[in-house]
């Protein structure tokens, strides 16, 4: 089972944070891999925030590969992270040869575009360097979106932390939001894009459970949108709805939770707005989910959410102190890293709640 | 021996044959009186036999006439197997048994094309049987608990917007409806399919809607059915009830005189409008009810002299899809003031795609239903070649709809029914279910609901005589004295009965999956144990 948690901090802090919020929920043979997308970053990356940020793995080829479609492209670099690993041996990680992380600046003639040309500039930018690295089979994508950073590995989290430098807290790499798991998906094939969490255009998602509804979710959502591609994970899924229901169809957050675990017709019947909540799932019936799950994401103005499933199957806890709140599948790891937090406080959503956590860590909560 | 020629029928040119004991006969009479189709009759027999009835044994030949049940050598009054002699006989002395020699087929053409009721019994195969459910939910996902977990089985009917097009305001951070869209109702996702009364008998019709209503106001499910191509009483029309009928208008629009008469004094909307163009027993004919059945009150409701109804092969008027839409659907959308979906209901047929391809395109957005009707489905009569040479499998042809619509992104927009042989081996749920997986929103079914009434029509050649007006059972007949042989109440109790146990297995199914709403399109929860299929409808082949 996946574990999933995720830090908004009103002070930026490390990925080693995370991985302390992470490592005690390990269970059997879990752990195999290593993920993390952190947001509002601080560091090497905190005077780039408005510049978009290549997160990529890949081979020297690949990186060539990637320099000349930028420079045909007009992109300028500018800040650059590329992490020279501790490869001590014994290490259980399964490598990539480069880990690149840079800033671009927009071509000139961009500056023309509107917010919305410009962000879906670097989306096809994003598609067209994961589609040629994947042909040539030289490396992986993971993000290309401002104050954005990706980092995905195979292995045991402990020591992809070592090779990566993370237990240091050498100042380089912080952030006020993190969304982390530790665990490849190994249901399935071994692919690094199939572990979450997930990113596209602002919407970063990770999920533990099952997508009982992927192959609808996954034939409908072909259709819907260019950028929803790959489908590695059953919770790519919840990424691409999250998307749709904020990004495309412009509904409130509210509605999200309509959309994935939709009321029963008989409690839809009870509502005011049924009308509204009725045409919602016959529209969009092939994006519920019908499964066990909890999600955390973060949205592109940082604030945070999470949710269950309607059974509420999966587990989920969220803790808070003054600076620092955090979401965790398994309330050990909340234990490990906010020992000293009030207890009282922890929220465990209930199968039809919200959270929205907002930067300046108030905590909404709702019931669909 | 002069007098028998080769030409001349024998009992044996047929395809059952009546085994009679005399010795157990008490010559009661029933069985020649409850025999509608007149196949058995009494004689009397010249025997020569050997006789003792005094204390001890004095054997003495006597010759003597003596009366017996007799079948007939008859190519019209011929024994159909249906058994009622041997169900009312008090000493089981008379039953009908199969005649493996039989030549009825070949003697009876030259007496015009022969027509039967029932299903087809050439191509009774079963694609659905060489489908399980195979993906069980283990340790990776919890099964749910059929018994206590609630579960959500419903279906639209009516034509769904895609999420751009929903017309929402934004009202203070809430979503509001701007203006109406298309109306959709969720049903339950077993229609009981078009029977008309003139097909059916009027007890018949009774206790199918019967079990509707009891379904809807005392089990709280759903259940909607259609009334068939020829119209409804008018007391019905104008009671709250008709929220629980969809109104069929075929070729013939039968009953629609009084239908649109009605429409006036209706204190509710219909559950829906059905046009139907085709359907899977006999693709390319209309309705067809032999003048035999066409009684008083069948008169009546259709508007009608006594004589032979056909209905034409397709509506008058429409030549192409894209009028149907516009001139049926925007019509019958308008006689109920858009408060009512309008479905569509085909023959499956090879060009079926297409048809619902060019409906996903409809611009008005009125659709709202795609019924498909399989070859396998029943009929109160056809002729036999339409019945047994024609048509199209309905499981395949639900899969390619859906396929279709999933490849433009428009899934669930028209709601896929399939019909035609559900519940054929007797479990629908499955049926059902699997068909669901496949992308039908749901199902209808027709001919296992008479088989609940008391229907013994079978694709193996037993009964089938739906058409003749002498249906032993009561239920395809007008003749007032077979009716009163089918208990209304009795027959609503098996179908309410059969549907509960429907629902309860529908949840069977849907637990070890894991899903609490429909898995419509959810193909990767079957797998098949045959190659062929599984590479049609793409999905798993085990074995």
């Amino acid at each position: 089972m996946c574990r999933i948690g995720s830090i908004k901090s009103k002070v930026p802090v490390h990925p080693s944070k995370a991985l302390h919020l992470m490592l005690p929920q390990q269970e059997g043979h879990d752990n195999s891999g290593f993920a993390m997308v952190m947001q509002d970053l601080y560091g090497t990356f905190a005077n780039y925030k408005d510049k978009p940020l290549l997160s990529m793995a890949c081979t020297q080829k690949g990186n060539q590969m990637v320099e000349e479609y930028m420079d045909a492209h007009n992109f300028v670099q500018l800040a650059e992270w590329i992490p020279i690993p501790d490869k001590r041996p014994g290490l259980d990680i399964q490598a990539m040869p480069y880990y690149v992380f840079r800033n671009y600046d927009f071509p000139e003639h961009y500056n023309e575009l509107s917010e919305e040309e410009k962000q879906n500039v670097l989306l096809d930018t994003r598609l067209a360097l994961r589609k040629m690295l994947e042909e040539a089979g030289e490396g992986f994508v993971y993000s290309f979106w401002p104050d954005v950073l990706t980092l995905k590995e195979i292995g045991d989290p402990r020591d992809i932390a070592t090779y990566f430098h993370l237990w240091d807290d050498h100042g380089g790499l912080m952030a006020k939001n993190i969304v982390v798991q530790c665990r490849q998906n190994t249901n399935y094939d071994i692919v690094r894009y199939a572990a979450h969490p997930f990113f596209l255009q602002g919407y970063t998602l990770c999920a533990n459970g099952e997508n009982t509804f992927y192959t609808k979710n996954k034939e409908f959502q072909k259709s819907l949108h260019r950028g929803y591609i790959g489908f590695e994970s059953d919770s790519q899924c919840f990424l691409y709805t999250l998307h749709y229901v904020l990004h495309e169809l412009k509904w409130p957050i509210n509605y999200y939770k309509h959309v994935i675990t939709p009321l029963p017709f008989e409690e839809i019947e009870e509502r005011e707005d049924k009308e509204v909540l009725k045409a919602i799932r016959q529209s969009l019936a092939h994006l519920e989910i019908n499964g066990p799950n909890t999600i955390i994401a973060t949205l592109p103005d940082n604030r945070m959410i999470t949710c269950c499933d309607s059974k509420k199957l999966r587990p989920v806890v969220l803790g808070q102190d003054e600076n620092m709140i955090a979401i965790s599948s398994e309330v050990c790891g909340l234990n490990e890293i906010m020992p000293d937090r009030d207890r009282e406080k922890d929220i465990y959503p209930n199968e039809r709640e919200v959270i929205v956590i907002d930067n300046e860590l108030e905590v909404q909560r709702w019931k669909q | 021996m002069e007098a028998v020629k080769t030409q001349d029928v024998s009992v044996n040119d047929l395809s059952w044959k009546i085994e009679y004991n005399a010795e157990r006969c008490t010559m009661c009479g029933s069985c020649v009186a409850t025999c509608s189709f007149k196949a058995i009759e009494v004689k009397t027999q010249a025997q020569s036999i050997v006789v003792s009835t005094d204390s001890q044994p004095n054997p003495e030949h006597r010759h003597i006439a003596r009366p017996i049940i007799c079948q007939k050598a008859s190519l019209t009054d011929y024994c159909r197997g249906c058994g009622m002699c041997e169900k009312v006989c008090p000493n089981n002395a008379i039953r009908p048994v199969r005649n493996v020699d039989t030549r009825q087929v070949l003697l009876s053409k030259d007496s015009g094309p022969i027509k039967r009721g029932g299903r087809t019994n050439l191509n009774a195969q079963r694609t659905l049987d060489s489908i399980v459910v195979g993906r069980i939910s283990q340790m990776t996902d919890p099964s749910l608990d059929s018994a206590r977990h609630t579960f959500d089985i419903r279906s639209p009917l009516g034509r769904v917007l895609s999420p751009k097009e929903l017309p929402f305001r934004l009202e203070n951070g809430k979503m509001v409806m701007d203006h109406k869209a298309p109306p959709v109702n969720w049903i339950y996702p077993l229609i009981f399919s078009d029977m008309s009364i003139g097909a059916l008998s009027t007890r018949a019709w009774e206790a199918v809607a019967l079990a509707c209503a009891y379904l809807n106001e005392k089990c709280g499910l759903p259940v909607r059915m259609s009334s068939g191509e020829g119209g409804m009483p008018v007391k019905l029309m104008e009671s709250d009830y008709l929220k629980y009928f969809i109104l069929q208008i075929a070729s013939g629009h039968f009953g629609w005189n009084r239908i649109i008469k009605a429409i006036p004094h209706m204190v509710t909307d219909p559950a829906g409008v059905l046009i139907k163009i085709g359907q899977g027993a006999k693709p390319g004919d209309g309705g067809l009810l032999p003048a035999a059945k066409v009684a008083e009150h069948v008169q009546a409701i259709r508007g009608v002299p006594k004589a032979t109804l056909s209905s034409p092969p397709n509506h008058q008027g429409l030549y192409s899809i894209e009028e149907s839409v516009q001139k049926m659907h925007l019509s019958l959308n308008a006689a109920f003031g858009f408060r009512v979906p309008v479905a569509i209901k085909c023959a499956a047929s090879a060009t079926s795609v297409s048809v619902y391809n060019n409906l996903l395109r409809d611009p008005y957005k009125i659709c709202g239903g795609f019924f498909l009707d399989g070859i396998q489905g029943g009929t109160g009569a056809a002729n036999e070649v339409s019945l047994d040479h024609t048509g199209h499998p309905v499981v395949s042809k639900i899969r390619d709809c859906y396929n279709a619509a999933v490849k433009q992104g428009l899934q669930g927009q028209i709601p896929l029914y399939g019909g035609g042989g559900i519940g054929l081996t007797g479990n629908a749920a499955a049926d059902a279910f699997k068909m669901i997986c496949l992308g039908a929103n749901g199902v209808f079914v027709g001919k296992v609901l008479i088989q609940l009434l008391g229907c013994v029509g079978n694709e193996h050649g037993r009964c089938n005589s739906c058409n003749t007006g002498k249906c032993p059972m009561g239920i395809c007949t007008q003749d007032p004295r077979l009716v009163k042989r089918l208990d209304v109440d009795k027959g609503a109790q098996k179908i309410v009965d059969y549907v509960l146990a429907f629902d309860a297995e529908l949840r069977k199914l849907m637990a070890p999956i894991g899903n609490s709403s429909l898995p419509v399109g959810r193909s990767d929860a079957l797998v098949s144990t045959d190659k062929a299929i599984a590479d049609k409808l793409g999905i798993q082949y085990v074995c």
